[in-house]
């Protein structure tokens, strides 16, 4: 057991010292601060602001829109709304949807931009592709946690004359608060660090997007193509994009501690 | 049952069976109106599954053929569907057996039946919030911290706020479930009182597996054996001129 854990926190603590290590000397004001015009893939110059706003602008959308609809189904799924046979079987279909890899997501959506003639991929098929990506997943996530919530609780909400809708609104939902936002997060986490399905839908640019049918550079795409590069300086450069990444999925676990904890307050254990 | 001035809940031939369990067995009792009701029997007799049948709560578990009658201000509420159904269970408060606070602020949790409910303003809220608690003998545990979560009351105080939520809504009835099993006695103590303060204005059915609780609270009795009613009547005739021999078992203590 003790093996377990060593390898799990070593192969952590590996991770973020060779991505810092690595990472942290091609870091600068300049590389965080300007767009990869001029060379960036070439030489020293340029930076990589435009993937990390395009990134933004994929991961952001894409999560709210999926968790619109997660919440949503995730409430209608439970008991008091459809027969549990019907909800498993919706069910068994969200943790397929899960385990399809997301290259797979990413080739539908191309499917689609080729049948209605699109031509280069645009943030908005990026967009689609991460949501249907983070559906099952933050779907899932508040689903368990809506199914935890104690049924003397839901007895309670029902007994003062709440409707299925107001026990599930008012009352389940600030009871499985924590899960919620626990799913959404891991959704993000997911839809910013992902690679496959968008490498096929939103190409590459070294301009910041100015509408949503353009094409944008990613973190995750251009770590793919800078260490394709031959020149072992822009190589290097991978690193600083990984560190960044790195540092907003570590910056979005903090953030849901503190509003996990926040949010379980007023629940009741 | 000549005493009996209303009936506020009647069943006929009620029928309960959950999976395959026939758990209620033609059930024929009449509830009296404004007076304390305890419903007695050893446990696993379907106490809380008559209880929870008043306000169609068995409506929510899986598997569960419900048939007869339930007759509330004459009318049948098995027949309610859809918006009705709430309706029915408005008029009838519940005390479960372990306090279930909703996950809220105290003041939230009383505000909560109001709110969803019926459009008043926030004095008028303030008013029932402040009224109900007084009611249920929490105002002035609770008066400065009414933003506090309510989980961080004691089992006792949760148990009050239950109370106090449930009749800030102006229920009928208010049915308990073995509210003070789960207490400390001063707490249990404190419910007891306050059940028999609120019978005045309410019709109140208690379950109770304490046989001197129903002793000391009620004034009718529905003695339940293995899904059947075999002996109700008033507490005094109950209690002190048993007729059936289960009945006489229960109260000799031989059956718990």
């Amino acid at each position: 057991m003790i093996t377990s854990v060593l390898i799990v926190i070593g192969s952590l603590i590996l991770i973020v010292a060779i991505i810092s290590i690595n990472g942290a000397p091609s870091l600068s004001i300049e590389i965080l601060s300007q767009t990869s015009e001029g060379g960036f893939y070439l030489g020293p110059g340029g930076g990589f602001l435009n993937a990390i706003i395009g990134s933004l602008l994929l991961a952001l959308p894409a999560s709210g829109l999926a968790f619109l609809i997660s919440i949503a189904l995730a409430l209608y799924l439970q008991k008091d709304f459809l027969k549990p046979r019907t909800s498993n079987f919706i069910r068994l279909c969200l943790d397929i949807l899960w385990g399809v890899p997301s290259i797979v997501y990413g080739v539908f959506c191309l499917a689609i931009m080729i049948a209605i003639g699109m031509t280069g991929g645009s943030l908005i098929f990026g967009i689609i592709a991460l949501t249907l990506l983070e559906i099952p997943i933050i779907t899932r996530s508040i689903d368990e946690s809506i199914k935890m919530v104690p049924l003397g609780l839901k007895e309670s909400a029902y007994s003062l004359g709440s409707t299925k809708f107001e026990m599930s609104i008012k009352v389940v939902r600030k009871q499985a608060m924590p899960g919620i936002i626990a799913g959404f997060l891991l959704g993000f986490g997911r839809g910013i660090g992902d690679a496959a399905s968008i490498l096929l839908t939103v190409g590459d640019s070294n301009y910041f997007p100015s509408s949503i049918f353009d094409q944008t550079a990613t973190l995750p795409t251009m770590i793919l193509n800078l260490v394709s590069m031959p020149d072992d300086a822009v190589q290097n450069k991978a690193y600083a994009v990984a560190f960044i990444l790195l540092i907003i999925v570590l910056l979005i676990s903090i953030l849901s501690r503190s509003l996990i904890k926040k949010s379980t307050k007023y629940i009741i254990k | 049952m000549s005493e009996i001035s209303g009936i506020q809940i009647e069943t006929k031939d009620l029928n309960v069976i959950y999976h395959n369990n026939h758990v209620l067995k033609n059930i024929n009792i009449k509830i009296p109106t404004k007076q304390l009701t305890a419903i007695i029997g050893p446990s696993g007799c379907g106490k809380t599954t008559l209880l929870k049948s008043f306000n169609r709560l068995l409506d929510i578990i899986d598997n569960v053929k419900i048939s007869g009658e339930i007759i509330v201000d004459s009318e049948n509420i098995l027949d309610h569907r859809g918006s009705e159904v709430p309706d029915i269970r408005k008029k009838m408060g519940l005390l479960s057996q372990k306090p279930y606070p909703l996950p809220m602020s105290i003041y939230d949790n009383v505000a909560y039946g109001l709110k969803i409910h019926s459009k008043k303003n926030k004095e008028e809220i303030n008013q029932v919030v402040q009224d109900c608690l007084k009611e249920a003998g929490l105002w002035d545990e609770v008066k400065n911290r009414l933003h506090d979560p309510a989980t961080r009351l004691s089992a006792g105080q949760q148990q009050r706020l239950c109370l106090a939520r449930a009749i800030a809504i102006k229920p009928e009835v208010l049915l308990c479930d073995e509210p003070t099993s789960a207490l400390d006695p001063i707490s249990a103590q404190q419910i007891e009182k306050l059940l028999l303060k609120l019978k005045k204005e309410y019709t109140v059915v208690l379950v109770t597996h304490t046989l001197r609780q129903a002793k000391r609270v009620a004034d009718y009795i529905i003695f339940l054996y293995f899904g059947k009613v075999v002996e109700q009547g008033s507490a005094d005739e109950v209690f002190n001129n048993p007729k059936t021999p289960e009945m006489k078992a229960y109260l000799g203590g031989e059956i718990s």
